[in-house]
This record gives C-alpha cells, structure tokens and sequence, in this order.
C-alpha cells in the first residue's frame, strides 16, 4: 500500500463533522461543545486522552513500532467571539470582544448569546437618523450593543459568550462559514488521529485560548514534551483585486493554490529541517503547496517552539478568507491537500529528521 | 383563521426589490384572495385589491397602501469573480462587510460581502469604513463560474433569515414594510367578517424605496377618498432616541404634519383610544417618508393619514419589530373603516 492511499479522505462524513465544528459555539477556554464533539470522535482511536487545566483535549495515539518519534500536532478549538460585560434596560447588553475582531464587520450581524445560543442582533442607528459626517466614522464595539428584544433580558447576563450567527454551508468549492479558523484545524487532527501513519506518536492537542494569546499550546507542549510539533491552523487570504487593477502583491496566501506553509511570522521561525522535509515531501507526491507570505500573524507555534528546552516546530494552514468575520471562505480543496500533507510529511517522516550535519 | 406570523415569515424570505416585487406580489395576491372581492395589477406593478362595501353608491373609497418592495444592491461589475454592486434603496455602506447576501444571477447564488484589506485599497480610504465602490461580493465559486451566472444589473437581495425573539418580536429583513403588509392582511380578514359601508381598497405599492412610483400612480386609479399609508417607523434603540423615536411593542404611531389630514386624523385617534390601542404622536412637519408624501397631492389632492409602526434598526438586515404592534395596526384600520359612515367626507372639515 502507498502513502497515498494511507492519507485520510475527506468524503461526506468529514464534511458534517466540519460543518458541526463550524456551527458549535467556543471562545477562550469556554469551548465545552467543541471539546464534546472532539472527545466523541476521537476516544477510539486513543491510548490516553484527558482533557488538562486549561481546557486543552490531549490525546495520544502510539505508534506501531518502537523508538518512534514523538510527533505534536496542535489544532485551536477557540474562535473569536465576543463577552457580555454589561446589562442595559430592554434586551441591550455592552460587549467586549475576545480575539481581534474588526468592528467594521460587527453592526447588522446576527449573534447567538450564552450556552443557550439565544438570538440576538448587534444593530445600528438607522441611517434615515445619521448625520452625513456619522459614515464617515466606524461604529466601534464601545458604541454598538447586543440586542436580544425588549422583552429578552432575563436570558442573557453578564459573563455570558456571544458569537458570530452564521450557519455553516458547502458552495461549489468552497466551504463558508464562521471559525473556519481553526475548525479546519481540529477536523484534520481528528482525521489525523482516525489514521495515524503506524511510525510515528502522535501527540495531538486541541488547544484553548489561541485566538488571546496562545495559551493552551504552551501548556500542551509542556506536557507532551514533544520531539517536534506541527500546527495546523487557517491563515487569512487576501486574493483580491486591487482598488486600481494593479498586480496585489499583499495577498499573504491564495485561495486554490495549495496548504500555506510558514516559513516566518510574528511569532515563528518554522524549523528549517521540517520546512525541507514538507517541500520534498509535497514535490515528491505532487501535493501542491504555497509558502505563506513572510509577515504579521501566528498560530500555536510561537508558544510551542520556546517550551520547554526548544521543540522543532512549523505551522501548515488552509488558506480561508475573511478570517475572524462572521463568514468565511475557503476551499475544499485546500483542505483536502492540507491534509494529505501533513498526513504524508508525517508517515514519510524519517526518524533523523532532526540530527545536524 | 390566517396565521399571521407564518405569511409573515414566508414573505420575509421572498425577494422583491423595488421594481422587481413580483415574487412578493405574489404571495400577498394568494393570501389577500380569499377576502377581497376583485384584484388587479397596476402597469408598474402595484397590487389593488377590493373589500367591497355595502354603502349606496357613490360608494366613498378608502384605499390603505402598504409598500412591498425592498432595499437591496445591484451588481455593476465583475472583476476577477467578486462583484462590485451599489444600493437600491438606502443602505448604509458601514453594514456591509461580513454580510450575508442571495445574487440573483441565472439561479440564485448564495454569496458575502466583503472587504479588502487596507494594502488593497486606495490611501485615502485605506482606514475607516471602507466605501461602497471598494467592497464586493464573493460567491464562493471560481472566477469563471460566478462570471458565467452573473451579468452586470443582477440584484442582490440580503440573505438573513427571519427569527422570533422573546415575546413575538420579529427580526429579519425587509420588516420595512413587509410588516405592513401584515397589517394590511389582518384588516382584510377583519373586514370579510364586519359590514362596512366604504369601499376599502387595499394596495400593496410598488418601488416607495426608490420613487414613490406606486404611491403616486396607485391612487390616480382608484380615486380614494381617504388614504392611508401604513409603514414602519423609528423605534427607540442604541443611537436612536430623539423625538423621532418610539418604544417597540408599546403601540402605534399617528402621524401629525404636513401629510396628515387633522380631521382624518383625529377620528382615527377617537377610534384607538375606544379600543384602548395605545397610539403615539409622530411629529413629521416636513414631509413623512411613505407613500403618504406621493398620495397626497395625486389628482386633485386626497386626505391622508401616516399609520406607524415601530422598529428598531431599519434598513438593516436584523430589523425587529413587535408582533403586538402589527395587530394593533391591523384591528385599528379595520375597526375605523368598519365605523366609517356614509358620509364621512361630507363631515370631513378643517377645524377652523
């Protein structure tokens, strides 16, 4: 049997799972529905599984044979969202927000308010009222409110997490919907952990509190003491056209063009070892790839990387637009070459892949 | 009896931008059908149906008018498979990134409207709001499929599904003025059950976001008497509490201005205040924003009245609006028109 055939498909059954992901509800370490649906798909393929202080889901699946290397794959399970902090008379409620969210994508979006899920609305003044030099300014979440009816409340209070309402959908090629960052993520790990290649441990953590500064990562790594780690993550695409038509060069990754693999970001020089492996890897089994555009932006990797004495690490993302609004894009496509990557790299993996010259 | 908040519903997920209200012309023409006597289409396409009344001819007329069209956005350009698009109706462009949309090309294509990044746009617009002219929708298909379903003059309807908050509080797009319309119905069905002497010509009017196009002509053809335009109005909410601006779910509004008839209005006054429906006076000194301002001065002029219902954030895709408010709405216009007498213009005068 090749490699190939080894790598994880991605058929109907992994869509609904993307699509439950997408759908359920996390921010922080407030990630119970996420955690619910991860420990269910997960548990019968694992050795260990628990679920730490901080929320994080660590699961350990063994590898077939002995002295394997001992692989870290990190997945995010929070999303951005937003926290109720205040009460105002008839259904209002003052926000803070959780995770970079731009306020330009916030007036006259759906939300959903605590465990329950309860509808509301973040409004705006209606422009028949609005002065001409009032569109000129952006509604900062400080000016906005959520709204859950005048007779709503009692069923919202402070503490309570509030999230993008966007129903997930599969369009043509694309997949759209909120948290694509990271559900990609924990849907490929979840496949990742149903189709362990037999020569490596995979050490695989759902992580908490990426989105605020990547917490549960770091206490991951400290745990699993890993030999090196790979995190899988969504980075934003800017592939659009620009204003005038001349040629975008800032648009950090593309939409069809393959899993984004980083070679440097705000918080990461990716392991030049594991970044040589990923290309021959890629070019050897005709998986295409794009290198992410060296710039701002992180994943778990920035936290893993510095623990404990070092761990070799490198991030690999499904490209998706319009990443932290209320909807997503990215391809199937890319999620299914993504997968097929990082499955390879990682059972095409050579057991010296870190000793020196 | 009809389920209010099911048609509603239904109509709320129909498109019909102005101009185009075909789809929601149609469902309000099968849900009028039952209780009215004849109906018909004007040239630009505004719905008149006819509640026959049992007076002596010349039978006076009331006509009550309820604009069915929308606001929503038209494409203008195809670049790369994102769609340029700019408004129909007044839609303020700081709502848009993020949202939902449904472009009506060869089929119906499911679609966001988004934003590019600073880097992408020019310097001058490169923080803050982003224009409409920078802003575009992305369908999710590749470049040549969008290209191929989508041609410059499509339109583009908001996607955001109705939902029911706390205490039938309805949210969704497209309230204004759908919610009329609803009222509109209720006092249809109440007047299939209560003689009255007036004709009552109910209207669904066409394009009132965009030209008053059906306000102006709908009234020409059937000559009323007595008009009425029944249409949302500002609820109190975050950035909206000035005098323009009136509690949701606590009643109506009645308007008071240069569109309102002051004895018109003082007998609909009398009639909510005997059924004790809560009712709030709209100060509207200019001009009133409905389809008052154009049935006024059609012909030789016709007294008219601005009917209010309140709700929050309008011209957003999550509009609210209280259920309570649209039946208060509906049973007044019935109760009023069921009482009218004969000669009602005859008594009709200026209070001077």
């Amino acid at each position: 049997m090749t490699t190939k055939n080894m790598a994880p498909l991605i058929e109907k059954e992994q869509i609904d799972l993307l699509e439950r992901l997408s759908n359920a509800c996390g921010i922080l370490s407030d990630v119970g529905e996420i955690r619910k649906i991860v420990l269910e798909s997960i548990k019968p393929y694992c050795d260990d599984v628990h679920v730490d202080a901080l929320g994080n889901v660590l699961a350990i699946r063994k590898a077939q044979q002995p002295d394997a290397l001992r692989v870290m794959v990190a997945a995010h399970m929070d999303e951005v969202g937003f926290m109720v902090i205040e009460k105002e008379e008839g259904g209002l409620f003052r926000m803070l927000a959780v995770g970079g969210i731009d306020s330009r994508y916030l007036p006259g979006k759906p939300v959903l308010a605590g465990k329950d899920h309860i509808p509301g609305v973040i409004g705006a003044k209606p422009i028949h009222l609005m002065k001409k030099d009032e569109m000129k300014n952006t509604m900062e979440l400080e000016d906005l409110r959520l709204d859950v009816g005048p007779d709503g409340g009692d069923k919202v209070k402070p503490g309570d997490p509030v999230y993008f309402a966007t129903k997930f959908q599969q369009v043509g090629p694309s997949l759209m919907g909120k948290a694509l960052d990271d559900r990609l993520g924990v849907a490929s790990l979840i496949s990742l952990i149903q189709h362990t290649p037999a020569n490596i441990e995979l050490l695989a953590a759902f992580t908490v509190q990426e989105e605020i500064g990547l917490r549960g990562a770091r206490v991951a790594a400290y745990a699993f003491n890993p030999d090196l780690a790979i995190v899988m993550d969504s980075t934003p695409s800017y592939d659009l056209p620009t204003w005038d038509g001349s040629e975008n060069i800032y648009y950090n990754t593309k939409l069809d063009a393959g899993p984004a693999i980083y070679v440097a970001d705000t918080g990461t020089l990716s392991d030049p070892r594991l970044l040589q492996h990923l290309f021959k890897v890629a070019s050897e089994n005709n998986i295409p790839y794009q290198i992410r555009q060296p710039g701002k932006g992180g994943t778990d990797a920035g936290s893993i990387h510095r623990q404990r004495a070092g761990i070799p690490s490198v991030s690999i993302s499904v490209p998706g637009r319009y990443a932290h609004s209320p909807v997503m894009i990215s391809r199937f496509n890319d999620w299914k070459n993504t997968l097929t990557l990082v499955h390879t790299a990682l059972a095409e993996m050579p057991k010296n892949i870190l000793q020196r010259n | 009896m009809i389920d209010i908040k099911e048609f509603l519903n239904d109509l709320l997920s129909l498109p019909g931008l102005s101009a185009y209200e075909e789809p929601a012309r149609k469902k309000i023409s099968e849900t009028w059908e039952p209780f009215v006597d004849e109906m018909h289409v004007s040239p630009i396409g505004s719905l008149h149906a006819l509640s026959r009344g049992v007076g002596g001819e010349p039978r006076p007329k009331i006509l009550l008018a309820c604009h069915m069209d929308a606001i929503g956005m038209m494409v203008t350009g195809i670049e790369d498979g994102f769609l340029r698009f700019t408004e129909v109706g007044g839609i303020d462009h700081r709502l848009l990134p993020g949202m939902r949309v449904n472009v009506h090309g060869k089929r119906d294509l499911p679609g966001v409207i988004v934003m590019p990044r600073a880097e992408l746009l020019p310097e001058d617009n490169s923080t803050g709001p982003v224009e409409m002219k920078y802003l575009f929708i992305d369908t999710g298909l590749l470049p040549e499929e969008t290209t191929s379903l989508v041609k410059i003059g499509d339109l583009v309807s908001f996607a955001q599904e109705p939902s029911e908050l706390p205490n039938e509080v309805i949210m969704g797009h497209t309230l204004d003025n759908r919610v009329s319309v609803a009222a509109v119905t209720i006092c249809l069905e109440e007047l299939k059950r209560v003689s009255h002497d007036w004709d009552v010509w109910a209207v669904a009017t066409v394009q009132e976001e965009e030209t008053l196009g059906g306000g102006l002509t709908s009234p020409f053809a059937i000559r009323p008497d007595l008009a009425i335009a029944i249409d949302v109005t500002f609820a109190k909410g975050p950035g909206a509490s000035d005098y323009r601006t009136f509690p949701l779910g606590k009643g109506v509004t009645l308007g008071i201005g240069s569109n309102i008839h002051p004895g018109f209005r003082k007998a609909v006054k009398e009639v909510a205040d005997k059924l004790e429906i809560p009712t709030h006076d709209e100060f509207l000194p200019l001009y009133s924003g409905t389809d008052a301002l154009a049935m006024q001065i059609v012909g030789e002029g016709i007294a008219t009245l601005v009917l209010g219902i309140p709700l929050r954030y309008m011209h957003t895709p999550v509009e609210m609006v209280a259920m309570k408010d649209i039946q208060r709405a509906g049973r007044l216009m019935a109760a009023f028109i069921a009482g009218l007498p004969h000669d009602f213009m005859q008594r009709l005068h200026w209070d001077d």
